[in-house]
């Protein structure tokens, strides 16, 4: 029988994890890997097998996005807020979004999930085992794919797919190289290295992303069939003790 | 665990706390006026006042958006911002930084919303431990006579109305306050809160005030603090008071 979904550390306050029968999967990866790419393929997927598939990526939240994309646009977001505002925006999602779609029973798919925003932080240098506690209130996943590719897989697609560097994504408010090219090396080699290291605290599956995106898809394909072939828990009596179902069986 | 981090800068933060309506900001303004009229460089921040999230958290309050976890951390948020620019670098400059309300307020009223202390407690855990915590001890009835007396009504999360504690505002206010005053009581030894009496009058609590601020920030010495260039005492404007 499959044990339910936990909290990392102390939970949201009034949340029944008991109640959830979804299934979390997160993909995680540097900027430019695919994961959006993959994201699309797993939806369709899924949806043609016959899952209720819910997607969310970071900055989507009613309560936050807008805030935050008004942040980016000025010049002087700090890393302390810039990591509470993406805090805040996960918290809403998680809320909002992602627990109601579990209850519901979906397959939810996150492009990202709070491990970005660590090494975010990370590579700010702000305190690791804050903004780690700060998350102790997220769901542990079932399973998070880690898209693991170099800086130099990243380039291609970040000149070719999206026509030049971001300033975000190039840690230009930190500033680490000359232009955005030079910060943007530097900085994506600080985020996939903190996210190397947090592959074992967060028990990633890692998966080679230098490959071409199809057989990334296969791979993905497989691990997650694997993954949703454990039978479901049949209904427990005590589920269903709703005054209704009682009446009913009475 | 460590909550704060250590105060390695020249400047000085004086913070005040109490709930709703204990006077706290009044004394606050007077404390920094004073400051100021003796050349300080003074800065004001107050709670829930970054431009970055203020809209958000307006919009949200109108529409009921907050669970007590996204409540605490836009307050944090707006913290952080403020943090980053008002309160580390006036104080690494050597200013007198006056805050109405700081992290004692999440760590109150959080908690009263069902948070976990130690989860709040973390969550600041970058704020910088202020030099001295006034805390502005006054009753629920008190308080409630003063608020209404400056107002119409009680606002909808000021009262937790969001916990759904009573359905009237009043009874709501006096619930969700009263669990507020209990973590600020349970705080004074914690982080070693100055306790005024927010009964007495406003020129005794601000004599009060004035003393120990004088006797714990050692003001008689420039000790790192920034001065004004001007000699003499300045009026409540920064204008000497032979200027004219």
């Amino acid at each position: 029988m499959e044990s339910p979904l936990t909290f990392y550390e102390e939970g949201l306050p009034g949340i029944d994890t008991e109640a959830l029968c979804g299934k979390l999967l997160v993909i995680e990866g540097p900027d430019g890997v695919g994961r959006s790419t993959q994201i699309r393929l797993l939806r369709a997927w899924l949806e043609h097998s016959g899952h209720a598939v819910m997607d969310t990526d970071m900055a989507r939240s009613a309560l936050m996005g807008k805030a935050i994309r008004l942040a980016k646009e000025g010049n002087t977001l700090g890393p302390l807020t810039m990591s509470l505002l993406y805090a805040t925006d996960f918290a809403d999602r998680l809320q909002n979004e992602i627990i109601p779609a579990l209850r519901a029973g979906f397959v939810v798919l996150t492009d990202r999930y709070i491990f970005s925003t660590i090494a975010r932080a990370g590579a700010r240098g702000s305190d690791a085992a804050w903004i780690r506690q700060v998350f102790g209130f997220a769901l542990r996943p079932h399973a998070v794919f880690y898209l693991k590719a170099g800086v130099q897989d990243l380039l291609p697609r970040v000149v070719y797919a999206r026509g030049g560097f971001d300033y975000w994504e190039s840690g230009m408010d930190v500033r680490l190289g000359k232009d955005l090219y030079a910060s943007f090396v530097r900085y994506q080699t600080r985020l996939i290295r903190s996210l190397d290291s947090m592959a074992r605290r967060y028990d990633f599956q890692v998966l080679d992303a230098s490959r071409p995106p199809d057989k990334i898809f296969l791979d993905l394909k497989k691990r997650i069939s694997k993954l949703l072939q454990t039978r479901r828990p049949r209904r427990k009596p005590a589920r269903a003790a709703r005054p209704e179902a009682a009446a009913a069986e009475a | 665990m460590r909550v704060f981090s250590p105060r390695k800068f020249p400047g000085k933060l004086i913070v005040v706390e109490g709930i709703d309506g204990s006077g706290k900001s009044t004394q606050l303004a007077l404390l920094s006026q004073w400051l100021r009229s003796r050349g300080f460089g003074v800065v004001f921040s107050e709670w829930n006042s970054s431009p970055m999230v203020k809209g958000t958290t307006k919009r949200a309050k109108k529409k009921d958006m907050f669970t007590p976890t996204t409540f605490s951390l836009i307050h944090a948020t707006d913290f952080a911002d403020r943090t980053e620019r008002h309160i580390f670098p006036p104080l690494r400059a050597g200013s007198v930084v006056c805050a109405d309300r700081y992290a004692f307020t999440a760590f109150a009223r959080d908690v009263a919303r069902g948070v976990s202390r130690r989860w709040v407690r973390n969550l600041y855990r970058f704020a910088v431990r202020p030099n001295l915590a006034f805390y502005f001890r006054v009753s629920l009835d008190v308080a409630l006579g003063r608020i209404l007396g400056g107002r119409d009504a009680l606002k909808y999360y000021e009262a937790g109305m969001d916990l759904r504690l009573s359905r009237d505002v009043e009874e709501s206010f006096r619930l969700f306050q009263g669990r507020i005053i209990d973590e600020y009581e349970a705080m004074i030894e914690e982080f070693g809160f100055r306790v005024m009496d927010a009964t007495l009058s406003i020129e005794a609590q601000q004599t009060q005030m004035r003393a120990i601020v004088e006797k714990e920030l050692d003001l008689t010495h420039t000790n790192g603090l920034l001065r004004t260039p001007w000699k003499g005492t300045l009026d409540a404007n920064g204008i000497p008071a032979d200027f004219l």
